[in-house]
């Protein structure tokens, strides 16, 4: 056996918390508890999308027009950029896997840099509808197309933007606490933590991105491209 | 040389260290289990002075002791606290978290430091909300019915929504917890056939943690966030829709009755077997009646909602899923007497709690299909009807599962056993009590009497008055556990590791458990409950 190879296991030893029988069972337990803890964010996101689903069938019209507000130039980026994010999460997975530190922290850097752009994209939007007073409150303020034949009620887009707000809120919160996790990842890694016999950390991570990942492929098509046809 | 090694204390979980940071930093599963039987303790105190005010002032018809404003606060606080501070975590976060890990053969649960970061933000929702209390209270109801919560209600809706939202957040790492230690740490032989009541009772809630929770986490965060920024979507005059708030709360606020209720009905199954002196009658039909319960459970929520404006045709599916509820129910309620039947049955306090259980929650349970039925829920809604029923399965059933669990499992967690006499004597107390103060309240319910008023028209007061005495009996009755178990942690007989000649995992470690509870890994190669090979010894306790 190599020396390194036993430098390998004694990491992974370490890493073996005393009520686990070995190695095996702590990784299947950390990555089915991670797996459980990705459904019950499906629950919390969830009760957003049910809203979202009962308002959209009643109010089709001002979700329409709250939807043409977006900015889809922007939003498909966004949604290229995180896709992007998730490769590198995967190859840095891959790399830890494969026994490649270096790499790996290479590719979660990247991984964080897309995270970085995501929100960066994501501030210029929300800052523009504010400018445009589309934030709900006091001092929403919104034009539908025809004033003389409103086609939607306003307080009803109000509502659109509400769930906007709500759902891309949650989402970039969610971004931030994966930046976070990625970074103290990045850490631990330059701290040679993780090795071919234990690496679950980048795994259980590398699952909670792709799944806010996965709940923006989501919210892009619902609140960007409701509907050209529909529009005014 | 035998005595002398005895009179060395044998190393326990409790005495491996001392101090206030080896408790406040543990992550012995069963430490953090006394963390949380104090907290709730502390918290069941609080919601029943709430209750005992309550009851103070419906002595008269006159509203006199308190405004009603001050009645609307404390129904509020008293229902906030009694079901997200104490019902929920009571049997779960108490005896699941020191017994789950025991019973499976485990050394800890799946996430130790998972489990104690459970305890912190139940701490911090306990807090934020006891603050909301403290600065103004609540009036809203435990529900939080919009609109009245998001735009008319001027106190601390907001600091109450937030408090939950946290403990929330509790309550789904602690089942997260509990169904990967299932799945993932049982000991070689613990098979699923083999897994004990309780374990599957607390799966069975933990599913419904995990699914229902987040779903009132969010929609009570979009409470607050339309009071803060009145974004409008709860508010009808915005175009927002204020059954739609219904639907989201009753979808984890019914299931969360199940949370409740499970954890209990693995209680009894445990004590019935095990007073019994009989293998427990049915044993795959108990624990998949918990299964069945769970998943059903997600199906009824909007029964609640029959007066609220929902479809004729919604109504009618949800009343008859609401009616499926209790085949499960009824399976465990059936296979609990046939346990009983023809058993050699002993009357210690556990198995007098458990009595007390089957027949208020049958009790409870069977006016939970008259309040199904849609002529007479539109009778009855909103009436001290529900309120009884109420009390009959979450007071009468989880409480007095609480109460027999606690009593049950008090040797094993301190290594004492508490005085059987003043126990026999609680366990009375608290069932006549119990049943003095809520019957009167399901016959008030039939007259016509709403609840959540401060004032009624004076023919109603004898039941009234009966019923603020049974709550004084209630209260004595769960005055003295409190004493008798402090005093038994100094005074009480040593229990040694299996005063019940139980079977279990758990009884076979010493009382109380060492830290990493099994020195060897054990391999299970009997039968869940095999009490026809057990032998026979006389119990010396209680006699």
């Amino acid at each position: 056996m190599a020396t390194s190879d036993i430098g390998d296991i004694q990491v992974a030893e370490r890493a073996l918390q005393h009520h686990f029988a070995d190695m095996e069972q702590q990784r299947d337990t950390s990555s089915f508890g991670m797996w459980m803890f990705l459904l019950t964010e499906i629950m919390f996101f969830g009760g957003l999308f049910c809203a979202y689903l009962v308002y959209r069938a009643s109010y089709y019209q001002a979700f329409v027009e709250g939807s043409q507000k977006m900015n889809i130039v922007l939003g498909a980026t966004n949604t290229a950029v995180l896709i992007c994010s998730s490769l590198t999460m995967a190859l840095g997975v891959r790399a830890a896997q494969m026994g490649k530190p270096k790499l790996m922290v290479i590719l979660l850097l990247i991984t964080i840099l897309f995270g970085f752009g995501f929100l960066g994209i994501k501030a210029v939007e929300y800052h523009e509808h504010w400018e445009n007073h589309e934030f709900p409150g006091p001092n929403f303020h919104f034009e539908t197309g025809n004033p003389a034949h409103p086609a939607s009620d306003p307080q009803h887009t109000q509502i659109y933007f509400s769930l906007y707000w709500a759902m891309t809120g949650l989402h970039a919160l969610h971004m931030v606490i994966g930046i976070g996790l990625v970074a103290w990842l990045v850490i631990a890694g330059l701290m040679g933590a993780y090795t071919p016999h234990y690496y679950n950390p980048v795994e259980n991570v590398g699952l909670y991105w792709h799944f806010v990942d996965l709940v923006w492929i989501y919210l892009f098509p619902m609140l960007y491209l409701i509907s050209k046809k529909h529009g005014v | 040389m035998a005595t002398a090694v005895q009179t060395v204390e044998r190393e326990n979980y409790l005495n491996s260290n001392y101090g206030i940071k080896s408790w406040l930093l543990t992550t012995d599963h069963k430490r953090i289990a006394i963390l949380y039987l104090i907290s709730i303790t502390a918290m069941f105190w609080l919601g029943g002075f709430f209750a005992m005010m309550i009851r103070l002032e419906l002595l008269t018809p006159a509203g006199d002791l308190i405004s009603s404003d001050t009645y609307n606060k404390l129904f509020t606080m008293h229902g906030i606290i009694m079901v997200f501070f104490f019902l929920i975590p009571s049997v779960p976060a108490v005896l699941g978290n020191f017994l789950v890990p025991l019973m499976v053969g485990a050394k800890d649960l799946a996430f130790p430091r998972v489990n104690l970061l459970s305890w912190y933000l139940y701490m911090a929702g306990a807090i934020t909300a006891l603050v909301a209390m403290v600065t103004g209270g609540v009036d809203t109801g435990w529900t939080f019915y919009t609109p009245f919560s998001t735009t008319y209600s001027n106190t601390h809706v907001i600091g109450a929504a937030i408090g939950i939202f946290i403990a929330g957040f509790s309550s789904i790492l602690t089942g997260l917890n509990f169904i990967v230690t299932i799945h993932r740490m049982r000991a070689p032989g613990m098979t699923w056939r083999r897994l004990p009541l309780f374990c599957w009772a607390n799966y069975a809630a933990a599913i419904i943690m995990v699914l229902g929770t987040p779903v009132i986490a969010i929609t009570l965060l979009l409470v607050a966030l339309e009071r803060a920024f009145h974004i409008g979507v709860f508010n009808p005059q915005l175009g927002g829709d204020p059954l739609l708030f219904q639907h989201l709360f009753w979808f984890y606020s019914h299931p969360a009755v199940y949370i409740m209720i499970l954890p209990g009905m693995g209680v009894i199954s445990e004590i019935v077997t095990c007073f019994s002196r009989k293998r427990v009658f049915g044993y795959e039909f108990i624990a998949l009646a918990s299964i069945a319960i769970a998943v059903l459970g997600f199906l009824v929520w909007a029964h609640h909602m029959f007066v609220a404006g929902i479809s004729v045709y919604a109504a009618l599916v949800f009343s008859l899923l609401s009616y499926l509820v209790a085949i499960p129910s009824a399976v465990k309620v059936f296979n609990w007497t046939a346990t009983m039947y023809k058993g050699s049955i002993r009357y210690n306090t556990p198995m007098l709690y458990a009595f007390g259980f089957i027949g208020l929650f049958t009790v409870g349970g069977l006016t939970g299909i008259f309040l199904a039925t849609l002529g007479i829920d539109v009778q009855v809604h909103d009436t001290y009807f529900v309120v009884a029923h109420f009390h009959y399965v979450m007071v009468g059933g989880m409480v007095m599962a609480y109460m027999a669990g606690l009593h049950f499992w008090w040797p094993k967690i301190t290594g004492r056993m508490y005085p059987e006499a003043w126990a026999k004597l609680s366990a009375l107390l608290v069932f006549v009590g119990f049943n003095t103060t809520f019957f009167p309240q399901f016959i008030l319910g039939y007259m016509g009497l709403p609840r959540r008023y401060h004032a009624y028209p004076p023919e109603f007061q004898v039941l009234n008055v009966l019923s603020t005495a049974g709550a004084s009996i209630l209260a004595v009755g769960y005055v003295l556990p409190m004493i008798y178990f402090v005093w038994s942690l100094r005074y009480g007989k040593e229990a040694g590791p299996n005063p019940w000649n139980a079977v279990g995992l758990e009884w076979m470690v010493p009382s109380p458990p060492p830290t990493h509870n099994f020195d060897e890994t054990p391999v299970v190669t009997w039968e869940a409950y095999d009490y026809e090979h057990q032998p026979q010894e006389e119990v010396t306790v209680g006699h």
